[in-house]
């Protein structure tokens, strides 16, 4: 029943833990969000930017209290679009490096995250969703920055992003983020959502040696040799930091493998494909799920987040009353596992997707599904969850 | 004997005349030669009036020229 | 005399002078995109002899720029370079200097860049007093963008986006970064070469945020609109209308399209940077329980 969440694991030959002194050792009673910044000292982060914004505040108001205990720095910044870059200032000096926010906050941050996509600066950014559009609910759930989490910003670009559905998961997977960030040199969204992030669990940490942590990629070359966005063919470039030695460029704008402007449109294209190709081509190695009976379904239900949880009472209403019925959580929202989903649609009659938005991820099933399989929505506009009733209904109405 | 010299990147000049009329003892005019760009770059006029005070360096917004006093050869101003 | 010459001849110098500013250039990437006339690569001789002269450890400056033809400056420099987003490079360079605060990170950006888009860091960032040098390349317009109205453009002028003449009152920069906190805020112009780079070199040793204003020639744009000739004719306008006024109440300086150009060194004083009082915070609250930041582990660099 649990995910095997090494799945999407490292592959190096050296194995890094975690600094003790980040480690909250021990078994808590803890929210979601106190867990996610418990999760992101446990992965090495030692430095946050952030600005307040309900109901992901608390994430780094607990990092502005245990930071100074262990060794790292939080600032409070004037506003989003300054938290989200000044993130990235800390990561070229050298360290690990998260910001964390809610749906008008996220979207003041897109350009930033296209700036860390585009200069590959590995970083976190969490977003804990609220009801929107705009000022929306910023007290209540929602799941509706799923696409936005993809697509937010202009241009072509790759991101990684995780759902976690408990306290426990905010802890395990944000250091899982850290590490996909570290691998990948790319941002990663962690879309928690208001309640997982507000809901209070029992969260185990262990201890530190028990925790797999992917250092940064540092180049070991030699000044004449080092190219900041030169790949050997594993289509992620080795980092350098500010300080070292190596006096490289860093640019937003299209850019060679010494990391000069070339605005030409070889250029872009051989960019824009190994951004994309870094992250599709490892789509195996980084999708996560949770699945359970997924042999002989009729009807797979897909959800993430908070709306897992309560799929889960519908799953089970609707196998006692002998549907055969699959369970496919998304653990890993993005890069979306097209084959995965392609695959199950040839062998299942139907896809079930309830989601905390007016249909989002959805469209990625049915999209994926080529229409070898029906696909329905279960949409809620968000402010609260679903009611398991309302998601059996449709299981059922899938499964005749 | 002048007491310092100039050397002009010829390809990077862009004609500004930044070099000629802040170069205190008037060494320097525009050329009526022309760089692959089509600009006309400075030559030296007065290479006995040099002092290698460098302000010529200083002004150049394209780094195409600078001087040096002759007694520390190369390097520029002391 | 000004017969044409032979320019093969001077190319093939025997013994070329060494131009001090080329150990700080990329010089693969020359020549630049900046036009004739433009005055960011006279700014960046200054910058040269200032780096020399305050003998600066080059391997632990950082120089971040943002979005104009002042922001790439960063790609042309031989040093650790971060061109970044519109506006915001001192909030990077604020998340840089705070990580490594070994680090002596330089905030190189135009007048646009720093007080529009980038104006609410602007003053943040003076507020804290961030540890951070900012030279402020100012040519009283959006050049890179093709000659739009900026904060600083002087009321009268003639813009793209006030084809009618400015009328909007502009921003005295000495002025809004003093009232925000600013340690060290001086001006100068293109004309004043060397002054501007021992003004560099004192921002360079202070600690705090500093920062420097830099009148340049915009002649492409500012210039030609507004009838007032070419590059050279803005050194020379400097060089007629500026008044060294060391010490001059900032309120005093603001400038107008065709008035009195006030430089030097405005403010000179000393307060706790933000790292000295994050410090001094911690350690009050927290005593034997705050745990300093360790220093970056610099990778040695093979050579």
């Amino acid at each position: 029943m649990t995910p095997d969440l090494q799945k999407a694991d490292l592959h190096k030959d050296e194995r890094h833990t975690a600094d003790p002194g980040g480690v909250l050792t021990g078994i808590h009673f803890m929210d979601g969000d106190h867990a996610c910044c418990e999760g992101a000292l446990a992965a090495g982060s030692r430095f946050a930017a952030g600005y307040p914004i309900t109901p992901s505040t608390e994430v780094v108001e607990r990092f502005a209290a245990r930071v100074p205990t262990v060794g790292g720095t939080f600032i409070q910044m004037e506003d989003e679009l300054a938290a989200s870059i000044t993130l990235q200032g800390a990561v070229w000096a050298g360290a690990k490096a998260f910001t964390v926010t809610s749906g008008p906050g996220f979207s003041l941050m897109m350009e930033h995250i296209g700036y860390a996509a585009m200069t590959e600066t590995p970083c976190v950014f969490v977003d804990v969703q609220r009801g929107g559009p705009s000022t929306g609910l910023p007290t209540l759930p929602a799941q509706a920055d799923m696409m936005q989490a993809r697509w937010g910003s202009h241009g072509d670009y790759e991101i990684i992003a995780l759902c976690p559905n408990s306290p426990q998961e905010c802890f395990d997977l944000t250091i899982k983020a850290f590490n996909l960030a570290e691998e990948y040199r790319v941002p990663v969204m962690f879309m928690m959502d208001e309640v997982v992030g507000h809901m209070t669990e029992k969260v185990v940490i262990p201890p530190a040696d028990q925790i797999e942590v992917v250092p940064r990629k540092h180049t070991h070359k030699s000044v004449a040799d080092y190219l900041p966005y030169g790949t050997n063919g594993d289509l992620v470039p080795e980092m350098a930091h500010a300080g070292d030695g190596y006096k490289f460029h860093v640019t937003g704008l299209t850019h060679d493998e010494r990391g000069y402007p070339n605005m030409t449109p070889p250029v872009q294209d051989k960019l824009v494909r190994r951004l994309q190709n870094k992250i599709l081509n490892a789509v195996d190695r980084i999708s996560m799920f949770e699945e359970e009976q997924i042999e002989g379904a009729d009807v797979v239900v897909i959800s993430y987040g908070i709306t897992s949880r309560v799929a889960q009472r519908a799953i089970e209403a609707a196998r006692k009353k002998g549907l055969r019925v699959g369970k496919l959580r998304l653990i890993t929202a993005w890069p979306f596992p097209d084959k995965k989903i392609r695959e199950l649609a040839a062998k299942v009659k139907a896809f079930v997707v309830p989601e905390l938005n007016l249909g989002q991820m959805v469209r990625e099933v049915e999209r994926a599904a080529s229409g070898q399989a029906k696909t329905f929505a279960v949409s809620h506009a968000g402010g609260g969850v679903h009611n398991p009733e309302d998601i059996l209904k449709v299981i059922v109405e899938a499964g005749r | 004997m002048a007491k310092g010299r100039v050397s002009i990147v010829v390809e990077r000049c862009k004609a500004c005349g930044f070099c000629v009329e802040f170069c205190p003892t008037h060494v320097l005019a525009l050329s009526s030669a022309f760089n692959s760009k089509g600009y006309h770059p400075p030559h030296v006029v007065h290479p006995e009036k040099c002092s290698g005070c460098d302000l010529c360096g200083m002004y150049c917004p394209d780094f195409a020229i600078a001087a040096s006093k002759v007694a520390s050869g190369k390097g520029g101003e002391k | 005399m000004t017969d044409s010459v032979n320019t093969d001849l001077v190319n093939l110098e025997v013994d070329p002078v060494v131009n001090p500013v080329e150990a700080f250039l990329r010089s693969d990437r020359m020549p630049h995109i900046w036009c004739p006339g433009c005055g960011i690569g006279t700014t960046v001789n200054s910058f040269a002899r200032a780096l020399i002269d305050s003998k600066v450890d080059l391997q632990t400056l950082a120089l971040v720029s943002g979005i104009g033809c002042t922001g790439r400056v960063a790609g042309y420099v031989k040093l650790d370079s971060f061109h970044t987003t519109h506006g915001r490079a001192i909030p990077f360079a604020t998340g840089m200097k705070l990580a490594n605060p070994k680090l002596n990170v330089v905030v190189y950006s135009g007048d646009g860049d720093l007080s529009a888009i980038g104006g609410n860091h602007l003053i943040h960032a003076a507020r804290r007093n961030i540890d951070l040098k900012v030279i402020c390349v100012n040519n009283l317009i959006y050049a890179m963008t093709g000659g739009q109205s900026a904060p600083t453009t002087p009321d009268g002028s003639t813009t793209s986006t006030n084809p009618y003449g400015v009328f909007e009152p502009s921003f005295n920069l000495p002025h809004l970064v003093e009232a925000a906190g600013a340690v060290y805020v001086a001006r100068w112009t293109t004309f004043h070469v060397r002054q501007l780079a021992r003004a560099m070199a004192e921002a360079f040793q202070k600690k705090g945020f500093s920062f420097i204003e830099v009148i340049s020639p915009c002649p492409t744009l500012y210039q030609r609109r507004n009838k007032m000739g070419d590059g050279l004719d803005a050194m020379k306008f400097y060089k007629e209308k500026s008044k060294v006024r060391h010490g001059a109440p900032t309120s005093e300086v603001g400038l107008t399209m065709t008035g009195e150009i006030v430089v030097g060194k405005f403010v000179d004083r000393d307060r706790p940077d933000y790292q000295n009082l994050m410090g001094a915070q911690y350690t009050h609250s927290l005593g034997d329980r705050y745990v300093e930041q360790p220093p970056v582990e610099q990778e040695p660099v093979c050579s």
